[in-house]
């Protein structure tokens, strides 16, 4: 399938072909949507120059999905904007299943810190160097990772703690 | 009635059960745990059209200790259930429930972890609402089950 890069999309292209070639993996689109994968070791320092050089300065969202595969199960999605021309791009990146951590982004925007404590709360995936990595919406001692493939549907019964049906005597 | 004839006019005679329960039953003021849609249907059965004050439960109280029905109407999440059993365990006797709508009856189709599968998994629930949402008049309905219910309490001296 051969790409149909408009002009910011090829300048991150270039951009990344000659400053990571190391890193960069893979460039692919899918509905209307341009996808980059890449190594995730030097990923702050990829979307640093995505961020800085290429002007895009809002990140939208960072999305977790579990593949479900062996090896490299998770991966991690930066939906990062370019509001100078409204280019979007996906930056991907995979990690494996065995302690699966990823530096974070919280130095270069701070509201990746909602994100990634979802991603970490839902799959499981640290973030390093997160500054407030707690869970989010389940409770601090929950032992599972809702989103996981294998996690059932109802959940795992008395996993979750219910009220006492009886009035709390002090 | 030998006894209303000797008292002259303006007396008559009852017992004190069906008196307090008369009056407990005509005044079952709801406390709204409006958590989720059904919150909406729940404010159109107190409102002019269907109008639960016909019924003597107009004064929806926020306030858990001068209410004596909650109506959990939507769905509750495991961390919401606490707060909610927090808010019934400050109720004062005598207290009903009434569960609306699917999700607080059963779950509803929120078939997942966070959700709990029926309030009656932690709240003694006296009346259970079907539909999604139910129409006011179906809330009525079992606004009036719990009249029914009051109505036939076992003797106010055993309460204590």
């Amino acid at each position: 399938m051969s790409l149909e890069l408009n002009k910011t999309e090829q300048g991150v292209v270039d951009g990344l072909s000659s400053d990571f070639s190391e890193d960069l993996i893979d460039v692919y689109q899918s509905c209307d949507h341009t996808y980059i994968r890449v190594e995730a070791e030097n990923i702050i320092q990829i979307l640093k120059f995505l961020k800085e050089k290429h002007h895009f300065i809002f990140l939208c969202d960072i999305i977790g999905t579990d593949r479900y595969t062996s090896d490299e199960r998770f991966e991690v999605i930066y939906n990062i904007m370019n509001l100078r021309t409204q280019d979007r791009i996906f930056v991907k990146i995979r990690v494996e299943e065995e302690n699966p951590h990823v530096p974070t982004a919280t130095s270069l925007w701070t509201s990746a810190g909602w994100f990634e404590r979802e991603i970490y709360d839902m799959y499981g995936v640290r973030f390093e160097g997160h500054p407030d990595h707690r869970r989010m919406y389940m409770p601090e001692d929950f032992e599972y990772f809702p989103l996981r493939k294998e996690f059932p549907l109802l959940g795992i019964p008395g996993s979750i703690e219910l009220p006492n049906t009886t009035p709390d005597t002090e | 009635m030998g006894i209303e004839s000797a008292l002259g006019e303006g007396f008559f005679t009852t017992k004190i059960d069906a008196l307090s329960n008369w009056a407990r039953a005509n005044a079952a003021w709801p406390m709204p745990m409006g958590l989720a849609c059904c919150a909406i249907e729940m404010m159109a059965f107190a409102g002019p059209r269907y109008d639960a004050s016909r019924f003597g439960s107009e004064v929806m109280r926020f306030s858990p200790r001068q209410s004596d029905v909650m109506i959990v109407a939507g769905w509750s999440t495991y961390k919401m259930a606490h707060a909610i059993r927090r808010i019934w365990d400050q109720m004062p006797d005598p207290k009903w429930c009434i569960a609306m709508g699917a999700c607080a009856s059963t779950g509803g189709m929120h078939r997942c972890y966070g959700v709990v599968q029926g309030v009656d998994n932690y709240l003694p629930v006296d009346a259970y609402v079907s539909g999604c949402p139910p129409r006011p008049d179906a809330l009525l309905h079992a606004l009036m089950k719990i009249q029914d219910k009051i109505k036939t309490e076992h003797s106010v001296l055993l309460d204590s």
